[in-house]
């Protein structure tokens, strides 16, 4: 509604301006004729002196038909000489001899009262000539110029009107399919999708945008129940076990039997529980996160030394050999030191862990292209080519390792500062073993801390 | 030590105050912020341990009034917020210790006790010394009964930061955080194969075990009496 009377008042203005514009026109038209005449004539006074004047002046007044031409001669004493105007009008007129008056009596005949405009022309000797015109006829073409406009603006209203009316109608059809659509989805179907017109117009995109959101959210609410499932199976044992340490202790301090040794356990069982839960708060924060402003630019070569020398005596006592390569310039990667050490950490955890005693653990930094590439690799068990998509996932363990130490949650909390640094992961068969390959967008920010 | 906790679950306080007070540490308590601000600025304490989150007025902004107020008493942030943010804002508004909860108490006694020695005048020495074992810090040279031990720098650095706390308790928590300067759990026994390995080198063969295991808590460095 509110376009079409914009629309509307657009209209008006502009034929408006036509119209005043056109008037203008006409009027000045009209002035340079009546000065044109005065011209000739004068001219004429000037060759044939005033018997000439009025000669030329009879001569027109008593055309056939009458236009609408106005024409007065008077003496010094406003007494009519020729023309066809009874006196000199009682105006008094601009500075530069325009005189704007009525009609008193038109002698056309139809009774109306015409407006008249002329130019006041002084001759010598004081006689006084007055050319003008009838502006009636003017008048009246600019009656019907400004009705034919009236009715060009109302048809251009009635038209927006009905536009207007026919696009919305589309429009509100298309909504209306998206609304229904979503209700449909909201009452539960998250299978549905809304239909598109193939089009790829503005209504198509919303609608294939609305889809893409509708199968990221079909996909995180499979991967929360996923999630729910494993969770479930894999903390209800460690409390179940926790809930047996508590009920021994129960019963041995009932026979005065409470001994610190199951004690312990019961608290090992606790802390072992509440690091997993710790754990995955972490990945869920991390993964939540968006905020990286708190990123500084850090040595990547420190990183990884820091992490190996962390882990060197662990290793050595497996009998292990763990080799540490450097990058020969350091290159600094905008991130989360901490962050990006327990990366390291968990990468060689994992190394060293599926890696059996006297095998061999490599960690290198080498740059390539303006990347920080990371490389774990070890000889150890792998991963199978199946499964590598599937170790990311919470609480997943390999059945060959369900046994071993862990909770299964490394390689998410891995990934998950993966993406959170925008660098990207990648396994690859070390035959035997793995080989984990990061690498991290170099930074040419100055060091920060 | 005279111990001030602002803390207002009641249960935690409970726990908090009076395992305190069995070790032997007279507590104070507050329930609130603006309780506890008034407390800590009227009077003495040797460590305050505040929690984050609390009515009236929020721990940060006690740190920040005291810390305004030129009051250096070391501070023990206890949170359940444990990002690395948190973490770093919590020492920066002027708190000298952050713990995230749930947390052992051993992990808070030993820390607290940490604090307490730290504010006992930071005079640097250069030399240190726990029975017959020396610590040059400016040539770097361990010596045990006169003989040189060899480290290597990571295991100075753990030596010298048990020395630092000798005759208190280190949890492993404070050593990955001093030596390594990692807020993380590594999940591994990583710390304790370092410790056996320094172990072994400043233990075997000599006159007496120094480097003691607290169980349940972590370790220790002292002379035997």
């Amino acid at each position: 509604m509110s376009y079409v009377s914009v629309f509307t008042l657009s209209v008006l203005m502009l034929l408006a301006f036509i119209y005043l514009y056109t008037s203008n026109y006409m009027a000045q038209q009209t002035d340079a004729t009546i000065e044109t005449e005065i011209k000739s004539l004068s001219e004429r006074y000037e060759t044939d002196g005033l018997n000439g004047l009025i000669q030329s002046i009879a001569e027109r007044v008593s055309r056939k038909p009458a236009g609408s031409e106005i024409l007065l001669l008077v003496d010094p004493a406003l007494n009519t000489l020729v023309g066809n105007l009874n006196r000199w009008p009682n105006v008094p007129g601009t500075p530069d001899g325009w005189l704007n008056f009525r009609l008193e009596r038109s002698a056309w005949g139809d009774g109306a009262i015409h407006w008249a405009r002329a130019q006041r022309f002084r001759l010598p000797e004081g006689f006084l000539l007055l050319v003008g015109r009838d502006l009636h006829d003017l008048e009246m073409s600019k009656k019907a110029i400004a009705r034919t406009l009236s009715w060009s603006l109302v048809i251009a209203a009635v038209l927006a009107l009905l536009g207007g009316l026919a696009m919305t109608r589309g429009l509100l059809k298309r909504l209306e399919i998206i609304n229904q659509t979503s209700s449909e989805i909201m009452s539960g179907d998250l299978t549905r999708r809304i239909p598109t017109n193939n089009t790829n117009d503005d209504f198509d995109q919303l609608s294939n945008n609305l889809n893409m959101m509708l199968d990221r959210i079909e996909t995180l609410m499979e991967g929360v129940r996923r999630v729910s499932d494993n969770i479930a199976h894999d903390l209800r044992t460690p409390l179940a076990r926790l809930r047996n340490h508590l009920d021994e202790l129960n019963e041995e301090s009932v026979n005065n039997n409470a001994d610190a040794e199951s004690i312990d356990q019961a608290i090992q069982e606790a802390d072992g529980l509440l690091a997993t839960f710790n754990a995955l708060l972490r990945i869920a924060r991390i993964e939540a996160e968006e905020q990286t402003d708190y990123f500084t630019a850090v040595k990547f070569n420190e990183v990884v030394q820091d992490a190996a020398e962390l882990y060197e005596p662990l290793a050595e006592e497996k009998g292990q050999q763990l080799y540490v390569e450097s990058a020969e310039t350091n290159p600094y990667v905008q991130g989360d030191r901490g962050l990006l050490s327990q990366l390291v950490v968990n990468l060689l955890d994992n190394a060293i862990k599926y890696t059996p005693e006297g095998g061999n653990i490599r960690i290198s930094v080498s740059v390539q292209s303006n990347q920080a590439y990371l490389r774990v690799s070890d000889d150890g068990i792998g991963i199978p080519e199946a499964e590598r998509e599937k170790v990311f996932q919470r609480f997943y363990r390999l059945e060959s390792c369900r046994s071993s130490p862990g909770n299964g949650l490394g390689l998410s909390l891995v990934r998950a500062i993966v993406e959170l640094h925008q660098a990207s992961m990648n396994f690859e068969d070390n035959s035997p073993g793995l080989m984990v390959v990061i690498s991290f967008p170099i930074t040419h920010a100055i060091a920060g801390s | 030590m005279r111990l001030l906790v602002i803390e207002d679950d009641k249960k935690t306080a409970a726990f908090l105050c009076k395992g305190l007070k069995e070790n032997g540490h007279i507590v104070d308590h507050a329930g609130d912020g603006k309780d506890g601000l008034f407390h800590a600025m009227e009077s003495e304490y040797d460590v305050i341990v505040v929690d984050r989150m609390l009515p009236e007025l929020d721990g940060l902004s006690i740190i920040r009034t005291l810390r305004a107020a030129k009051n250096n008493t070391p501070v023990l942030v206890l949170s359940a917020l444990g990002e690395v943010n948190d973490r770093v804002q919590g020492l920066q508004v002027g708190g000298d210790d952050y713990l995230v909860k749930p947390f052992a108490f051993s992990e808070l006694m030993a820390r607290l006790d940490a604090l307490n020695r730290r504010s006992d005048g930071d005079v640097s020495q250069t030399d240190m010394r726990v029975a017959d074992l020396e610590m040059d810090l400016l040539s770097r040279v361990v010596k045990r009964e006169g003989r040189v031990i060899d480290l290597q720098p990571r295991e100075f650095r753990l030596l010298e930061y048990l020395m630092k706390h000798a005759g208190q308790v280190v949890t492993r928590t404070m050593l990955l955080e001093s030596v390594w300067d990692y807020h993380f759990d590594p999940q591994t026994n990583v710390i304790d194969v370092h410790i056996s390995r320094l172990r072994s080198k400043i233990d075997k063969g000599f006159s007496q075990p120094l480097l003691q295991t607290i169980r349940g808590a972590g370790y220790c460095l002292r002379a035997q009496n």
